[in-house]
């Protein structure tokens, strides 16, 4: 029982960090109803400007608002010189559109930073917090609990913002109908120009704590990959969807990887490592069947 | 062919308040659409811009709102000012700054966000404190109780009249002077229309927005507005005031299907009486 609850919690907290990824995909797609691909780019751009701005010397806590001012600056120039000229575009203009921009990005960053791995120092170390050990004999990682305190705070933050503010009304306007949100005078450059600034933000966190555990490299790019089936559980649209559908994906895989191959093995024979990797798009392809727009997707209204 | 006889009453241009001087608009760089359209909205007045599918109706509005540019139209010719200020350079947003704001064909309304979340975003431009933004809200549940009964609910799940009450008064949240309403009535029953109408006309009077209308639903526009105008393939072929249009020959023959001896169907217009057009 200790053991299954060991698992279930470091799955869970693992799930975070694939909510936190999933989260930058679901404030662009609410925003300007896009599946923005280049997301997983972003937050290998964010977490390479953070190790490349200490590596020019500066601390710390002067390196991440420099990394944050560069993502902001990547989204307004996103804004100004790709969104603009492809208002009132179908989606898959978009889309293709941040194909292109995901592959400028994995371009550029690594011609600016140097493209060789390194690691970053949150001064937040990953080892188990004694007092659970000793009270429970359980092993829980200070930094996974730290990564899903921030990454909650962040979500909260964020839902309190799109549902409650007058911009956050205004992001969602513009996701229903952007010809309708520039009619009432809806500037939708600010809009997409916020929109992508506080998209680029949640790619910094997501990028300083994956960089932190895994390493700044290259890589990175492919945690967006994990992400797709934590947003066709949770939905596209919901910010609570990404936490939910995080939790639910590393739960589960690490779960799955842990009682799954006994079962399999008996039944079937053979060898069975590794579920931890296809686990999630098979539990994505089950949601796909039974319930396409996730668990908290905004269903498609349509009047006939 | 047959020159209008109609009696042509000029709008008065007592004040200048929004006019339009000679606009061509051509889409895609090669559809001319507008090909010298000039029409006056007198202050504190209703003017309704009549004709067929396609004479042009929702381009003027949208050339005047500077929504055209999202559609790859552009304005090629012509002006157009605001209370003596060339506005044809404004972006929608500062457009509706200045209190001229359009309500779209086909109600756009956001699908997702509950009818009050949707009057509230009509108030984007203004910065206001919360107390009036409820004033605000207030005022269009007054005119609007419909509205206030289904505040919760989303509004893609509300039905087509209770959508076109919410575009009217997310852009009335705009606290606008000035409305370019676009085909209110279409796919609403007669009764809702009928409804609407009585509302804008409220508006017009009560809290001094003038309107230009645009509306195939000759008959029904008319007996609101003050003036009206006709296009026809991208030009004006006819203005005047709504009761002299209303009760012209040929307005009558070609968009209300009546003629002197009563109304008749197209099927028995004659032959070339039918294929008449004022520009053709």
């Amino acid at each position: 029982m200790r053991f299954f609850l060991e698992v279930l919690i470091s799955g869970l907290l693992s799930g975070v960090m694939y909510s936190l990824v999933a989260l930058g995909f679901v404030l662009i797609y609410k925003a300007s109803g896009v599946f923005n691909f280049a997301q997983g780019a972003m937050v290998y751009l964010a977490a390479l400007s953070v190790v490349g701005c200490m590596e020019k010397g500066a601390p710390l806590w002067l390196a991440i608002p420099l990394a944050l001012g560069i993502m902001t600056l990547f989204g307004i120039a996103t804004e100004k010189f790709v969104l603009r000229k492809l208002v009132n575009q179908p989606p898959i203009a978009l889309f293709m559109a941040t194909i292109g921009l995901a592959f400028f990005i994995e371009g550029l960053a690594p011609m600016v930073f140097g493209s060789d791995p390194r690691a970053l120092d949150l001064g937040i170390v990953d080892e188990p917090i004694e007092a659970i050990l000793n009270r429970w004999g359980m092993v829980i990682s200070r930094f996974d609990l730290v990564a899903a305190g921030i990454a909650a705070l962040l979500v909260t933050v964020l839902a309190l913002f799109f549902q409650y503010t007058r911009i956050g009304r205004a992001l969602r306007a513009v996701a229903d109908d952007h010809q309708a949100a520039l009619s009432i005078g809806i500037p939708l450059q600010h809009i997409w120009a916020i929109v992508w600034g506080v998209a680029g933000f949640v790619a910094l966190v997501a990028g300083m704590l994956w960089g932190a555990r895994n390493g700044v490299q290259f890589a990175l790019t492919f945690t967006a990959l994990k992400a797709l089936p934590v947003l066709i559980i949770g939905g596209f649209t919901s910010v609570p969807g990404a936490i939910v559908g995080g939790l639910i994906i590393g739960a589960s895989e690490k779960l799955a990887e842990i009682y799954l191959p006994p079962l399999m093995e008996s039944a079937f024979g053979g060898n069975f490592g590794g579920i931890e990797g296809w686990f999630p798009y098979v539990l994505a392809l089950l949601f796909l069947l039974i319930r396409p727009e996730g668990l908290f997707g905004e269903k498609h209204i349509d009047r006939v | 062919m047959t020159a209008p006889t109609a009696p042509i009453d000029p709008a008065p241009t007592a004040e200048r308040y929004l006019t339009i001087n000679n606009i061509e608009v051509i889409y895609d760089h090669v559809i001319l659409v507008l090909k010298g359209v000039s029409l006056d909205v007198p202050k504190g007045k209703i003017v309704a811009l009549l004709g067929a599918n396609g004479a042009g109706k929702t381009t003027t509005l949208k050339a005047i709102s500077n929504l055209l540019r999202a559609e790859r139209g552009d304005v090629t010719k012509g002006s157009v000012e605001f209370k003596n200020r060339r506005v044809d350079q404004l972006s929608p947003n500062e457009l509706v700054k200045r209190g001229v704001i359009q309500v779209m064909e086909g109600r756009h309304c956001f699908g997702h966000l509950t009818l009050e979340e949707n009057l509230l975003t009509g108030a984007y431009t203004r910065s206001i404190s919360r107390g009036e933004l409820k004033d605000a809200l207030e005022k269009v549940y007054h005119y609007f109780p419909r509205l206030k009964t289904r505040r919760g609910t989303q509004a893609g799940y509300t039905s087509g009249g209770e959508q076109q009450m919410c575009a009217i008064g997310r852009a009335l949240m705009a606290k606008p002077e000035m409305i370019l309403l676009d085909e209110p009535s279409m796919g609403l029953a007669p009764q809702i229309v009928e409804e609407i109408f009585g509302i804008v006309k409220d508006l017009n009077q009560k809290e001094n927005v003038s309107f230009l209308l645009a509306e195939q639903n000759t008959l029904m526009a008319l007996r609101y507005a003050d003036f009206g105008y006709i296009l026809e393939n991208g030009r004006v072929v006819m203005e005047g005031d709504a009761e002299g249009l209303s009760t012209n020959e040929d307005v009558k023959e070609f968009y209300l299907g009546l003629s002197s001896s009563g109304r008749k169907s197209f099927k028995d217009v004659k032959h070339y009486r039918r294929r008449k057009r004022w520009l053709s």
